[in-house]
């Protein structure tokens, strides 16, 4: 099972960019791509704990503020050396002018 | 020629890691050995100065693959053994042990040892140095709370270590002979940046200062100063730069300079026989001169880039030069050269923040440096590295500018 958490405004992210937002102890980064659909990952690099949301968006594909790691953040796709684990991806969905993420149940 | 010899890595560092597994990546299906002089699994080496001492990350957590990637790519290792000879006539190598052993291709990534300072009491017990593994389990124990820690040298290592140092409760004295912090490497606004956070975090910080000797008793207790002042001690951390391990490439005969000379592709003046990291000395992709790269991007690019060499690509290595450093809770970066540039061009950030844009006549951006609180550069610096691939000029005005986006910038550069 699963419940919607509000992450943001819509507002809060410009096109082509993330956002990082903190939750219950972990960290999540929420992107607003430039067709303005909205993704949400884990908020932290598979190969170092990084923040990813000091991280490039360009296009469908965050780059980590360290090293040359890459992920399509609308898959969590791992896009080569030095990551190879992908990233957790969650639902997202935009309801009264608010971005919400689907987390689990803990 | 014997096509059923192996491929073998001499060095199971960042770069000879990374460049077996590329191997196998690239679809290289022959014998392939990776020989390293230490008993562990290839690694980065960033966090020695950091979260390996800070958290005590485990060693595992900075491996380049594991044990079971290796042996299931069939990548043979042997770990903890030295190369004592290349013969490149007959393409063959002798171990420490005396063993010989043929090769098809050989890949130098002999990386580099810590300089030892040349001085009375360098041996003494507690004179650290940092540049492998078991040298950070090394330090660990030795940076407690209240223990008193001496860096000479005031470079990166050095002044990680600092950091490392001073946020677990230690007092902490860096020493640098130069006049300012990191000079080699950083322009004097950055150096600048980092005195003052070491200095406003309780460390202290001595330029233009001189050495004349650690003394102990078995076990440093204080460091000596050419005036005679004595520095009072439990631990001398020396960060002095590095050796390139060129002696093996040299003793075979190949071209060395400040490390083995290569060329684009990362041969060297053998023609079966390749070398990157750090221990290669490979011409600059701007200007063609040979330089050296003591960096994480640097072995982790060549060596992806020289599988695909040893498997006949004949592209030439175009990295762009970056590294990061992470000092407290500040991180800094630098992407492609400084030294050329005929203008500097400096925009001020938020929270005592600074990017650098380094320029040429023409005013094309040639590198880039930046400086602020946790990785709030990094973005700017990636934008940085885009901007400089683009070679387009750019308007200096809006580099200057905080409120003017680089990526919009960019944007606009490639609508040209």
């Amino acid at each position: 099972m699963s419940h919607w958490i509000a992450a943001c405004d819509v507002d809060d992210i410009e096109q082509e960019d993330v956002l990082r937002f903190d939750h219950a102890g972990r960290t999540y980064a929420i992107y607003r791509a430039p067709d303005d659909q909205f993704y949400a990952t884990a908020g932290t690099c598979t190969h170092e704990k990084v923040h990813l949301a000091d991280g490039l968006v360009m296009d469908h594909i965050i780059e980590c503020p360290k090293h040359n790691g890459r992920f399509d953040y609308r898959s969590g796709k791992a896009l080569g050396a030095p990551v190879c684990v992908n990233l957790q991806t969650y639902p997202v969905k935009l309801e009264a002018g608010r971005v919400w993420i689907a987390l689990a149940d803990a | 020629m014997n096509h059923s010899a192996p491929i073998i890595i001499v060095g199971a560092g960042h770069a000879g890691g990374r460049a077996a597994l590329a191997l196998r990546e690239q679809g290289y299906a022959g014998p392939l050995l990776l020989i390293g002089d230490e008993p562990h699994l290839p690694y980065e080496r960033p966090a020695l100065s950091k979260q390996l001492l800070l958290d005590s990350q485990p060693a595992a957590a900075c491996h380049i693959g594991s044990a079971e990637q290796y042996l299931t790519l069939a990548i043979e290792r042997l770990a903890g053994v030295r190369v004592a000879a290349i013969q490149p006539q007959s393409r063959r190598i002798r171990l420490h042990d005396g063993r010989e052993l043929d090769y098809q291709q050989l890949l130098l990534a002999t990386g580099g040892r810590a300089r030892q300072a040349s001085l009375p009491g360098a041996d003494l017990a507690g004179v650290q140095l940092l540049r492998t593994l078991d040298d950070a389990a090394a330090l660990r124990p030795r940076l407690q709370a209240g223990q008193r820690l001496v860096v000479v040298g005031g470079g990166f290592i050095g002044l990680e270590v600092a950091a490392s140092a001073r946020q677990l409760g230690c007092a902490v004295t860096v020493l640098e002979a130069g006049d300012r912090l990191a000079a080699r490497a950083l322009p004097p606004l950055i150096s600048a940046k980092l005195l003052a956070l070491h200095h406003s975090r309780g460390v202290e910080v001595r330029l233009g200062c001189q050495i004349a000797a650690f003394r102990g008793d078995g076990s440093v207790n204080a460091v000596e100063l050419a005036d005679g002042e004595l520095l009072a001690c439990d631990t001398v951390l020396v960060g002095i730069g590095i050796q390139p391990n060129t002696e093996l490439a040299a003793a075979a005969g190949l071209a060395v300079g400040n490390g083995i000379r290569v060329d684009a592709r990362l041969r060297t003046s053998d023609a079966h026989i390749y070398a990157v990291g750090d221990a290669c000395e490979f011409p600059c992709p701007v200007s063609g001169q040979p330089q050296r790269l003591e960096t994480w991007r640097n072995a982790e690019e060549q060596g992806r880039h020289v599988a695909r060499s040893l498997l006949g690509a004949a592209d030439a290595y175009a990295a762009l030069p970056w590294f990061w450093s992470d000092q407290f809770d500040h991180s800094l970066q630098l992407a492609g050269q400084l030294q050329a540039a005929a203008n500097c061009v400096t925009r001020a950030l938020p929270d005592d923040g600074l990017l650098l844009f380094y320029l040429d006549a023409a005013e094309r951006l040639q590198g880039a440096c930046g400086w602020g609180a946790g990785n709030s550069i990094a973005r700017d610096i990636k934008l940085a590295e885009l901007l400089i691939r683009s070679g387009k000029p750019l308007p200096t005005a809006a580099l200057a500018d905080p409120a003017s986006s680089l990526k919009s910038l960019l944007k606009g550069v490639a609508s040209v």
